[in-house]
């Protein structure tokens, strides 16, 4: 019994490391898009964010420095893509597209340049911290590897994206600002007649967007595991746009499609460390599955932004 | 006359072709800025790079094999969105296409004139139903074709790993299928290359026998050939013409008769059957079996950049597919000779596209040049 318990203690801490990556970019991808642009881009800006993250806490061995840099570094790039989405009406999915050769690219490039041309980082000396460590242990509250050391001994990293969630949802549905960043979404010539600035809001929810992707790149290469390598984002930043839109442009709702495809990863992993015969793969691909199955399922109950990838042009031409 | 020549001038420059031209242009500019600020010789980088891909004919036959199947999946999305869908998704069915081959080449036994054409028929089919799925979700329930191909991608990924373990078809623990038959490889001359023949010619034979190092094979034909029918079903048929329609204005076009859901499932078909030929041609002719995938190889999403560079196009997918060969190819040099980062690429393959996505910023920069020389 106890080891059951303890078993399922693994299974949810896997899924909560897994998962919140994916948060953290997941709700970058739910403030762009209410905001009225698709931002496919997430991926090269969460690749990015990682190798910034990863390299920042190399060499300042600081950790929370590498996570904000990672931020800034995924906004800098979103900046590039604000630019061309909205200023220069550009087709958005085609500029996402460039987002992610150049993110990828420039990642890449400096790695190279920064550790004797390899394209993955030397191991950070000091990982995002455990902030709740003082509770497990001999003799603390909790023992060690129990279930709830299992469960909440946790990088901070996993705290702070669902503490975003509930940000975001307050921001987007309690304050002034979210209203208009809907509005801008939903009909921008009307939000514009009410004298909002549907650039200014769109330039803020892109780049918002990267800063998110960032830190979800760097709360991969910083937390879950300590280098960025050229194989550590791969796809994660579609996957959470999936998500995204599997939770119906809500933030909530894109948390739990992030659990669910963090909790397969979560069940794969236990399934392979305990040897079961079932093949990891398929197991792997359920999530995906089920991703279809449901967007089939919930037609006509999903909307998304009336405005989304629609360009907005003041002068009407 | 001079007048009617500048103004054909603008309107080449502003059109599409022009501006990809000028995004090009503007690429490798960056490309070269970017090495200078990363203190290596830009000129020096872009001739080893010119020197990688033209100075021996290995290496130009190799850049052919590199750009085959980035011809044929551009073509598969250059397809698709002429339709007005982005196929995100032709890496999928380029894995599906894969497995599909490698299984066909792999399990039967026929004379090559069958073998083959089965092959790459079942690899175009499971490509196509691929494809197909997404477009039908879309037409059928109105999921946007950019994410069930997401998901159609990874599913198809785990699904290759997934039959790399059957033991029918893998020899254990090794993480590949078992090689296919000889029947179904599309190389040339490869029985004859290991004969004692073979090897004295190519030893004597300095051009050819250069070229016959490489795994030659006879893809690139079929890329070429396929590129004609994209263009042809486009251009020249009723159906490339409601296809077209319904990228243009899907409102007019249903107003107009034309059956816009039924549409949008063809166009995916094709588009998904094209990326499964570029799977199996990739079996066929250069690795003849199926690996242990970790991570996404990315034919598809390059094939995305070959068709942007293309403008979509048959013959423009034909030739960004050999620029992208041949900057992948040759840009791997720079690496070995100058230790400049091989990424370089992907920074301006990236440019490019974000040139390509503003025209508008593109034909400001024109006319603002313009009124200075005007003036």
């Amino acid at each position: 019994m106890e080891a059951f318990i303890k078993d399922i203690g693994f299974i949810i801490g896997t899924t909560l490391m897994y998962s919140t990556p994916l948060m953290f970019t997941s709700l970058g991808a739910v403030i762009t898009e209410r905001s009225g642009v698709v931002n496919i881009g997430l991926e090269g800006m969460m690749f990015f964010g990682a190798f910034v993250g990863a390299t920042v806490a190399y060499f300042t061995q600081n950790p929370w420095l590498g996570f904000l840099c990672a931020a800034l570094g995924g906004a800098l790039l979103a900046l590039i893509h604000a630019i061309a989405c909205v200023s220069f009406a550009a087709e958005q999915i085609v500029s996402g597209i460039a987002m992610n050769f150049l993110g990828s690219g420039a990642a890449l490039f400096l790695s190279r340049l920064f550790f004797d041309g390899a394209t993955q980082t030397l191991t950070i000396p000091n990982k995002i911290p455990l902030p709740l460590a003082f509770l497990f242990g001999d003799g603390k509250l909790f023992k060690s590897s129990g279930f709830m050391d299992l469960v909440f001994n946790r990088f901070a990293t996993v705290y702070l994206a669902f503490i975003l969630v509930a940000v975001v949802w307050f921001v987007l549905y309690k304050t002034k600002l979210g209203m208009r960043v809907q509005a801008v979404g939903e009909h921008p010539e009307a939000a514009d007649t009410l004298g909002i600035s549907v650039y200014r809001i769109r330039y803020g929810a892109v780049m918002m967007s990267g800063f998110f992707a960032g830190m979800g790149g760097a709360a991969m290469s910083i937390a879950v595991v300590s280098r960025f390598s050229n194989t550590l984002i791969s796809g994660h930043g579609f996957i959470a746009l999936a998500a995204m839109i599997f939770g119906k442009w809500k933030p909530q709702g894109a948390m739990l499609a992030c659990l669910l495809f963090g909790g397969a990863k979560g069940f794969e992993i236990f399934l392979g460390a305990k040897g079961f015969p079932v093949p990891s793969s398929l197991l792997a691909m359920l999530p995906y599955v089920l991703t279809i199955v449901v967007l089939v399922g919930i037609v006509g109950k999903t909307t998304p932004p009336a405005a989304i990838g629609k360009i907005f042009d003041k002068g009407g031409k | 006359m001079k007048v009617d020549k500048e103004a054909l001038k603008t309107k080449f420059l502003k059109g599409s072709w022009g501006i990809l031209l000028i995004s090009n242009l503007l690429g490798f500019l960056l490309g070269a800025v970017i090495l200078l600020l990363a203190g290596f010789n830009p000129l020096e980088a872009y001739w080893v790079i010119l020197k990688g891909i033209f100075s021996r004919p290995k290496y130009v036959s190799y850049v052919i094999i590199y750009a085959t199947p980035l011809i044929i999946t551009g073509l598969s999305v250059a397809f698709a969105l002429r339709t007005g869908l982005f196929n995100i998704g032709a890496e999928g069915q380029y894995i599906v296409g894969a497995i599909m081959a490698a299984a066909a080449g792999y399990f039967f036994h026929l004379p090559l004139i069958l073998h083959v054409p089965l092959a790459i028929g079942l690899a175009m089919i499971a490509g196509a139903i691929w494809g197909g799925l997404a477009g039908y979700i879309k037409a059928r329930f109105g999921v946007h074709e950019v994410i069930s191909t997401i998901m159609l991608n990874w599913i198809a990924l785990y699904l290759s790993n997934f039959v790399i373990t059957l033991k029918a078809f893998a020899a254990q623990g090794t993480g590949k299928t078992f090689p296919i038959q000889a029947t179904a490889r599309i190389n040339i001359l490869s029985d004859w290359k290991i004969s004692e023949a073979g090897i004295e010619f190519i030893r004597s034979h300095k051009m050819l026998g250069d070229v016959l190092k490489s795994p030659i094979n006879v893809g690139f034909i079929f890329a070429i050939l396929l590129a004609i029918l994209v263009w042809y079903v486009l251009n020249k048929t009723t159906l490339g013409y409601e296809l077209r329609a319904v990228g243009f204005n899907p409102h007019a076009a249903e107003a107009g008769g034309i059956n816009v859901k039924k549409s949008m499932v063809i166009s995916m078909l094709f588009s998904g059957g094209l990326a499964g030929a570029a799977g199996a041609f990739q079996v066929l002719g250069v690795s003849h079996r199926i690996a242990k995938l970790a991570t996404m190889e990315g034919y598809g999403f390059d094939g995305i950049a070959v068709s942007l560079i293309g403008n979509n196009t048959g013959a423009g997918s034909v030739f960004a597919g050999l620029l992208f060969g041949g900057l992948k190819y040759g840009g791997s040099k720079i690496q070995d000779v100058m230790q400049a980062p091989t990424e370089v690429i992907n920074i301006m393959i990236g440019t490019i596209i974000l040139f390509v996505a503003m025209p508008k910023l593109i034909r400001l920069i024109l006319t603002l040049l313009e009124r200075r020389t005007k003036s």
